[in-house]
C-alpha cells in the first residue's frame, strides 16, 4: 500500500534517475575516501552507479512499452517511451564517458574523482531533461545539465585552451540561459501555467495573450537553440569543443545535445502545438543556416576536434530539420521518430569518433591535428578501419547509422512539404551540405590512409571496447535499422 | 429683445477703457501735483457703467426674463465625444442686473471717494519716507493713475463676473477680482514702515483664496463632466431634467457616444439611489454628485466671501487703503459668493444637505465675526469682522432659501458698510492730518497708529459731516428701523425663524453684538474727549470726500425702500423671481413678522443701550485700558480673534514649515549633501581611490600586466589559435539571433 502523497510523486517512475543521483552523491564523499592515486576506484564505482541504471532501465523499456505513459512529481515529469529511449542514449553516453576519461584523465594529470560524480550529475540533468512536462523542469534540468558541464570544460585547469573554453561555455550559457528564463516567464504571462499541457490548452482557447506567448516560445527557442549549437547561438562550440579535455567534449556534443533537443521536442510538440507553423518555419529557417555554415565552416578546420565541433554544428541542423517536420501533427510520430533515430546514431558515431581523436591525443593536449592522424592506416589498422567507418556514417554512406537517420530525416521534413514549402528548400540544402560534408570528412580517411605520418596513438582496453561497441552500433543501425526505428518511433510521446 | 440689451458689453468696457487710458497716458494726466485727472476719468468710466447698468435696468423692466448677449466665442474645443465650447455671453437678467446696479453705484461712489483720499493717501506716504516736494510729485505721478487703473480694472472684472453667462467666464471674473485685490491690498508694499505687512497681507489673501478656487475649479469639471456644458440655463435645465431622468437622455446629444465610451463595469459610490452620473470607471448617484459640486462651489465661497474657515484673509486685507477696503473688501468683491450661490440655486435646490451647510457656516461666521469685532481696536479691523459677519449673515440667508433676503441684504450693506469705511477713512484722514499737524511742532512719533480707536475720541467737534453719515451707517448696520439694515436683516431673521429655529437663534446673537461693538466704536471714537492731539486737531475731510458719504448716507437710510416686506412693495422679491427660480417667496401677508422685527429692534437698542453705559457715560480716559477687560480672559480671547490665525499656524503652517525645513536642511543639507555627498560618496571614492592607487593598481593590476605580457610572450603561438573569438561577439550574435527570431514571430504574428 502506498500513500497518496507518494503515488503522486510516483518514484518508481524516475527510478534510473534516482539511483544516478542518489550513486552520485554517495560517490561524492566515498571520493574522499579514496587515495589519490586510486582515481580510478571512483571511475569503476560511477560506472556501477550507471550500469545500475541501466539495469533500471531494461525493466522500464518493457513497461512503458506496455503502459505508454506515466507521470510523476505531480505531473511535473513525464516517464513515456521517448524518455526513456533517450536516457537510454544519455546513460550509455555517460557509461562511454567514463570509459574514455579513465586513461585520459591521468595521461593528462588532471584525474579527479569530482570528474566522475559530476558527469554524473550533468547525466541526470539530461535524463530529467528528456522527461520534464513543466517549464520550470526544464529549466532546472538545462541548468544541471550544464553547470557540470561548465566545470568540466575546464576540468583540465593548467591549459588556457580549457579555462578559456569554461568560462566562454559559462558566459554565454548563462546568457542563453537567460533567455530560456525570459521565454518561460513571457509565456506564464501569455497563459498563466508552466506545465506543458496547460499551455497547449491556454494557446488554443486564449488568443488574446497569443503575441505574448509566442513570443515566449521564440525565446525558448534561443535557450534550448544554444545547447543543441543551432545558428546562431552556435559560436561558442567550435571553442569549447577545442578547449575542453577531450573526453568531456565527446560527452557533451553528445549528451548536451540530445538533452537539448529533447526539451526542444518536448517543449515545441506538447505546449505549442497551436503555434506549429510559427515554430515550424523558424527551426526549419535555423535548420537550413545551421547546416550551411556547420558544413562549408567545417571544410576549413585543421584541428580534428574544431571540426568535429563544427561537424556536431551541422548535424544539430540535420535533426532541427526532423524538428520542424514534426509541426505537421500527422507527421509528428515519424518526425520524433527520426529525431530520436538519429540521435542515436550519431551518438554512436560521434563518440566513436572522439574517442580515435582521444587514442592519438598526446599527454600534453596536442596531437589533435588532423595531420596528427597520418599513417594510423600502417601503425593501427583496427582503429584507421572504425575511424573510417565513423567518418562514412557522419557523412551519410551506405552501411552506417549516419545514412539511415539521414534518410528517415529528409522523409520526414518532406512527408511535411505539403503544410510548410519551405522544407522542401531545406531538405535541398540538407542533401547539398551532407554531400559537401564528404570533403572534410573524407579529409580524415584519406589522412589516416594515404599520408605518411608516424601513426602514434595510445589504445588501452577502455578504448578499445568503446571503439568495438560504437563501431557495432554504427553498423547494426545502418545494416539492420528497423527494429531500433520501430522502437525509435513508438517512443513518440503519449 | 429690447435695443438696449446689445449696449451691455459697455458695462464692462467703459472700466476698462478707463485703465486703460490710466496705464497708458496716467503720468501725463498728471500736470500738476494737484491734478485729478485720473481719478476723474475712472470716475466717469464707473459712472458710464453705472448709465449702462441702468439702462439694463430699464429695459428689463419690459423684458424681465431676461436675455443673453452674445458678444464672442471664447473658446471651443472636441474633446472626445463633449465639444466644450465656452462663449463668452453677457447674461442680463434680474439677478444681475442687481449686482450691476450695486456694484457700478457703489463703484462709482467710492472711485468719486477715492479722489481725495488717494491724493491724502500718496501726500501721507511721501511726507513718510521723506521725500522732496519733486520726489513727492514723482510718486504721485506713478501711484495715483497706477490706483485708478487697478480700480477700474476691478470695476471691470466684478462685471465680468456677474455678466457672464456660465461657469467658467464667471471663474475669470472670480480670478480677475482677486487678482486685483491682491494688487491692491498690497498697493503700499514699498511703505518704509509696513511695507512688507502690506505685502504678506496681500499674499495670504491671495493663498487663501487659492484654497477657495481650488474648490472652484474642481465644480466646474464636475458641473462639466455631469452636464457636458457650463452654461448657466443649460446646467440648471439639465439638472432639473435628471431629478427624474437618465444622463443619458437628459444629455440626448452626447447620449450615442457616451454608451459607446462607458466601460464594461462600474462600481455605485455615494447615497441616493437616484440617477447614475457616470465618470468613466466611477458611477455616482446624482444626489452624491450634486451635493460635491454644491459643497466644492461653497468651498469657493468661504474662500471669496471670507467665511468659516477661510475668513483669515479679509481682516490682514485692511492694510489696503480704505477705498479698496470700502469696494472691494465690503461692498462687492467679497459678495460675488453670495452671488455665485444664489446664481446656482437650482444645484443648491437639489443638494439639501449642501444648503443647510451653507447656512450653517454663514451662520456661525456671522456670531463668531461679530464677537471678534467686540474686542478690536483698530477702527478698520472693527469694520473688517463686522463685514465678514454681515457676509455670515447673506451667506445664511442663501444657504436657507431665501435668496432674495441675501441679495437684498448685499444691496444694502454695500451702502452702509461702503459708508462705513469712507466714513472711517474720512476719520482716518482727519486723523492723520492733525498727526502732521502735531508732529511738526515735534508731539509725534513714528510709532503712532491713525487707525487705533484709543488714540480718537472727541472727533465729533472736529468732523461735523462725518459724525452724521457714520451714525446713520452704523445705525444701519444695527438695524435700527426704519434704515435699510433693518429692512434687509430682517427678512433674513424672519426667513430663518421659519426655516431654521438654531440660525435664527444664532443670528439673532449676532444682531445683538453688531449693534453692540457698533455703539462701542461710535462713542469711542466720536465721544469723550480727545485721548491724543492728534485727536485734538483732526478736521473734516474736503467735499470730493463728503459728498459721496452723504449719498451713500441717504441710501442707507431709504435702500430699505426697495423691497419693503408690505404686499406689492415687495419690489425685489418680485424683480428677482424671475431669474432665482427657488427663492422663498413669503405668502401675502407674511412678508413681515411684527414679533421677529420688535425682538430684533428691541436686542439691538439694548445693546446700544448697553454699550452706551459702558463706553458713553464713562468715555475712555487717554491710557485707559478698555472697560470689557473686566472680562480678562475672555476678552483676549475676543481680541486674539479665537486664535484662528493662531490655530492655522499651530496646525497648517508650523507643521508645514517643520516639514520644510526638515526636508531642506535635514535629509537635503545634512543626509543628502553633509552625509550622502560628503561621507558616503566621496569618501568611499576617496577610500577606494587609495586602495586602487596602490595595492590593487601598483600590486596587482601591474602585477598581472606583467604576467600577462610573460604569458603572452611565452605562448603566443599557441594562443593565436585559440584565442578564436571574443566572448562579446559570440553574445552578439545571440542576441541579433534573438532579434531576428522575435521580430519575425511579432511580423508574422501581427501580418495575419
Amino acid at each position: 500500500m502506498q500513500l497518496p502523497i507518494l503515488e503522486s510523486i510516483n518514484l518508481m517512475a524516475v527510478l534510473p534517475v534516482l539511483i544516478i543521483a542518489g550513486w552520485a552523491c554517495v560517490l561524492l564523499v566515498f571520493d574522499l575516501l579514496i587515495p589519490r592515486s586510486r582515481k580510478h576506484w571512483t571511475a569503476w564505482l560511477a560506472l556501477v552507479g550507471l550500469l545500475g541504471a541501466a539495469v533500471a532501465l531494461f525493466f522500464q523499456i518493457g513497461h512503458f512499452a506496455r503502459l505508454g505513459s506515466e507521470a510523476a512529481f505531480d505531473g511535473m515529469v513525464t516517464v513515456d517511451g521517448f524518455s526513456i529511449f533517450l536516457q537510454v542514449v544519455f546513460v550509455l553516453t555517460a557509461i562511454v564517458g567514463v570509459l574514455l576519461a579513465l586513461d585520459y584523465l591521468p595521461r593528462h594529470g588532471i584525474e579527479r574523482g569530482e570528474y566522475y560524480v559530476l558527469l554524473l550529475f550533468t547525466t541526470i540533468g539530461m535524463m530529467i531533461m528528456s522527461m520534464a512536462a513543466d517549464l520550470i523542469v526544464v529549466f532546472v534540468a538545462l541548468e544541471l545539465l550544464s553547470i557540470p558541464l561548465y566545470i568540466l570544460s575546464g576540468f583540465a585547469g593548467m591549459r588556457e585552451t580549457s579555462e578559456e573554453a569554461a568560462l566562454k561555455y559559462f558566459l554565454l550559457g548563462a546568457f542563453a540561459s537567460s533567455f530560456l528564463v525570459y521565454g518561460i516567464a513571457l509565456t506564464y504571462g501569455g497563459t498563466g501555467t508552466t506545465r506543458l499541457t496547460g499551455i497547449a490548452q491556454a494557446v488554443t482557447s486564449d488568443a488574446l495573450n497569443l503575441p505574448l506567448t509566442t513570443v515566449g516560445m521564440g525565446l525558448l527557442l534561443v535557450g534550448l537553440g544554444f545547447k543543441v549549437a543551432a545558428v546562431p547561438f552556435h559560436m561558442w562550440t567550435p571553442d569549447v569543443y577545442q578547449g575542453a579535455p577531450t573526453p568531456v567534449t565527446a560527452f557533451m556534443s553528445v549528451g548536451a545535445k540530445a538533452g537539448g533537443f529533447a526539451a526542444l521536442i518536448r517543449v515545441l510538440v506538447t505546449a505549442f502545438p497551436a503555434i506549429a507553423s510559427e515554430w515550424g518555419t523558424l527551426i526549419a529557417v535555423i535548420a537550413g543556416l545551421t547546416m550551411l555554415l556547420g558544413n562549408i565552416v567545417a571544410i576549413s578546420q585543421s584541428n580534428i576536434k574544431r571540426m568535429l565541433a563544427y561537424s556536431s554544428i551541422a548535424h544539430a541542423g540535420y535533426i532541427l530539420l526532423a524538428v520542424a517536420a514534426a509541426q505537421r501533427s500527422e507527421n509528428a510520430s515519424f518526425a520524433i521518430g527520426a529525431v530520436v533515430f538519429y540521435l542515436l546514431a550519431y551518438a554512436l558515431t560521434n563518440l566513436g569518433a572522439f574517442t580515435v581523436a582521444i587514442a592519438v591525443e598526446r599527454d600534453d593536449g596536442t596531437g589533435t591535428e588532423i595531420d596528427d592522424f597520418a599513417g594510423l592506416g600502417k601503425t593501427r589498422p583496427w582503429m584507421a578501419l572504425a575511424m573510417a567507418l565513423f567518418m562514412l556514417s557522419l557523412t551519410g554512406m551506405p552501411i552506417s547509422g549516419g545514412l539511415v537517420g539521414k534518410v528517415f530525416v529528409f522523409q520526414a521534413a518532406l512527408q511535411a512539404v505539403p503544410g510548410d514549402p519551405l522544407l522542401l528548400a531545406v531538405v535541398i540544402i540538407g542533401v547539398l551540405t551532407s554531400v559537401v560534408s564528404a570533403f572534410y570528412y573524407l579529409k580524415v580517411i584519406m589522412v589516416m590512409y594515404m599520408r605518411e605520418g608516424e601513426g602514434k596513438a595510445v589504445l588501452p582496453l577502455a578504448l578499445k571496447t568503446v571503439l568495438a561497441a560504437t563501431a557495432f552500433g554504427t553498423l547494426v543501425l545502418g545494416i539492420i535499422p528497423g527494429p531500433v526505428f520501430q522502437m525509435a518511433q513508438r517512443a513518440m510521446l503519449k | 429683445m429690447n435695443s438696449l440689451f446689445s449696449l451691455i458689453p459697455l458695462v464692462v468696457f467703459f472700466p476698462l477703457l478707463g485703465m486703460l487710458i490710466n496705464i497708458f497716458f496716467g503720468r501725463m494726466l498728471m500736470a500738476d501735483e494737484n491734478s485729478k485727472a485720473p481719478g476723474v476719468i475712472a470716475s466717469l468710466m464707473a459712472g458710464l457703467s453705472f448709465v449702462i447698468a441702468v439702462l439694463m435696468f430699464v429695459a428689463l423692466l419690459g423684458e424681465p426674463e431676461g436675455v443673453e448677449v452674445p458678444f464672442m466665442t471664447w473658446f471651443s474645443i472636441s474633446a472626445g465625444s463633449r465639444t466644450l465650447s465656452i462663449p463668452w455671453t453677457f447674461k442680463v437678467d434680474t439677478l444681475s442686473s442687481v449686482m450691476m446696479l450695486v456694484v457700478t453705484g457703489v463703484g462709482t461712489l467710492i472711485h468719486i471717494y477715492a479722489i481725495g483720499y488717494m491724493h491724502g493717501d500718496i501726500d501721507e506716504q511721501a511726507s513718510k519716507r521723506g521725500l522732496s516736494s519733486d520726489e513727492a510729485f514723482d510718486l504721485k505721478r506713478r501711484r495715483f493713475p497706477r490706483f485708478f487703473a487697478y480700480f477700474n480694472l476691478f470695476l471691470a472684472s466684478m462685471l465680468i463676473l456677474v455678466t457672464g453667462s456660465n461657469y467658467l467666464v464667471m471663474f475669470v471674473g472670480w480670478e480677475l477680482v482677486g487678482l486685483c485685490s491682491y494688487l491692491l491690498i498690497g498697493f503700499w508694499f514699498d511703505d518704509p514702515i509696513v511695507g512688507i505687512y502690506n505685502s504678506m497681507a496681500g499674499r495670504k489673501a491671495f493663498v487663501v483664496n487659492r484654497i477657495g478656487d481650488f474648490g472652484m475649479v474642481m465644480a466646474l469639471m464636475l458641473i462639466f463632466w455631469t452636464f457636458g456644458t457650463l452654461q448657466f440655463d443649460d446646467v440648471f435645465a439639465r439638472a432639473e431634467c435628471m431629478r427624474t431622468a437618465s444622463q443619458f437622455e437628459c444629455l440626448a446629444v452626447d447620449a450615442a457616444q457616451m454608451v459607446e465610451t462607458s466601460p464594461n463595469f462600474s462600481l455605485m459610490f455615494g447615497f441616493g439611489l437616484l440617477q447614475p452620473i457616470s465618470f468613466g470607471a466611477i458611477t455616482l448617484s446624482f444626489q452624491t454628485v450634486m451635493i460635491a459640486i454644491t459643497l466644492l462651489l461653497l468651498l469657493g465661497a468661504t474662500g471669496k466671501s471670507a467665511q468659516i474657515p477661510l475668513f483669515v484673509w479679509l481682516p490682514d486685507a485692511m492694510a489696503g487703503p480704505m477705498p479698496v477696503s470700502a469696494l472691494i473688501h465690503a461692498a462687492t468683491m467679497v459678495t460675488a459668493g453670495i452671488y455665485m450661490i444664489t446664481r446656482s440655486n437650482v444645484l443648491y435646490a437639489m443638494a439639501p444637505f449642501s444648503a443647510d451647510t451653507v447656512a450653517i457656516i454663514g451662520a456661525a461666521t456671522a456670531l463668531v465675526a461679530a464677537t471678534i469685532a467686540v474686542a478690536q481696536f483698530d477702527i478698520k479691523r472693527v469694520l473688517a469682522y463686522s463685514t465678514i459677519s454681515q457676509l455670515g449673515f447673506m451667506i445664511a440667508a442663501v444657504g436657507l432659501g431665501g435668496y432674495v433676503a441675501g441679495i437684498f441684504h448685499l444691496a444694502t450693506h454695500a451702502f452702509f458698510k461702503a459708508l462705513l469705511f469712507l466714513s472711517a477713512g474720512s476719520v482716518i484722514h482727519g486723523i492723520e492730518h492733525g498727526h502732521h499737524a502735531t508732529a511738526h511742532k515735534g508731539h509725534g512719533d513714528h510709532a503712532f497708529d491713525p487707525q487705533d480707536m484709543r488714540n480718537m475720541g472727541g472727533l465729533r467737534k472736529h468732523m461735523p459731516t462725518t459724525i452724521v453719515v457714520y451714525i446713520v451707517g452704523a445705525l444701519a448696520l444695527a438695524g435700527i428701523p426704519p434704515l435699510a439694515g433693518f429692512w434687509s436683516k430682517d427678512e433674513i431673521l424672519l426667513d430663518a425663524s421659519k426655516h431654521d429655529p438654531l440660525i435664527y437663534i444664532l443670528l439673532t446673537i449676532a444682531a445683538f453684538f453688531t449693534a453692540f461693538y457698533m455703539g462701542r466704536q461710535v462713542w469711542m471714537v466720536f465721544f469723550g474727549q480727545p485721548r491724543t492731539e492728534a485727536a485734538a486737531h483732526a478736521h473734516e475731510s474736503p467735499p470730493v470726500m463728503t459728498t459721496p458719504l452723504i449719498i451713500l448716507a441717504v441710501l442707507a437710510s431709504i435702500g430699505g425702500l426697495m423691497n419693503l416686506p408690505f404686499g406689492r412693495l415687495h419690489f425685489l422679491a418680485e424683480w428677482l423671481r424671475e431669474s432665482v427660480a427657488y427663492a422663498h417667496v413669503p405668502a401675502a401677508g407674511e412678508g413681515f413678522s411684527i414679533t421677529v422685527a420688535v425682538i430684533s429692534t428691541v436686542l439691538a437698542l439694548a445693546a446700544i443701550a448697553l454699550s452706551y453705559i459702558i463706553y458713553g457715560t464713562k468715555p475712555l480716559q487717554e491710557g485707559q485700558a478698555d472697560p470689557l477687560r473686566v472680562a480678562g480672559p475672555l476678552f483676549t480671547f475676543l481680541n486674539r480673534k479665537w486664535y484662528w490665525d493662531e490655530a492655522y499656524e499651530a496646525v497648517f503652517i508650523r507643521p508645514f514649515k517643520c516639514l520644510a525645513n526638515w526636508l531642506a536642511f535635514t535629509i537635503d543639507w545634512r543626509f543628502w549633501h553633509d552625509f550622502v555627498h560628503d561621507s558616503v560618496i566621496i569618501q568611499f571614492f576617496d577610500g577606494w581611490a587609495a586602495i586602487l592607487s596602490r595595492p590593487v593598481d601598483m600590486g596587482i593590476v601591474d602585477g598581472a600586466v606583467n604576467g600577462i605580457g610573460r604569458l603572452v610572450a611565452g605562448a603566443s603561438s599557441r594562443l593565436r589559435r585559440t584565442q578564436t573569438g571574443y566572448v562579446r561577439n559570440y553574445a552578439l550574435a545571440v542576441a541579433l539571433g534573438v532579434v531576428a527570431i522575435v521580430a519575425y514571430l511579432l511580423i508574422r504574428f501581427f501580418a495575419n
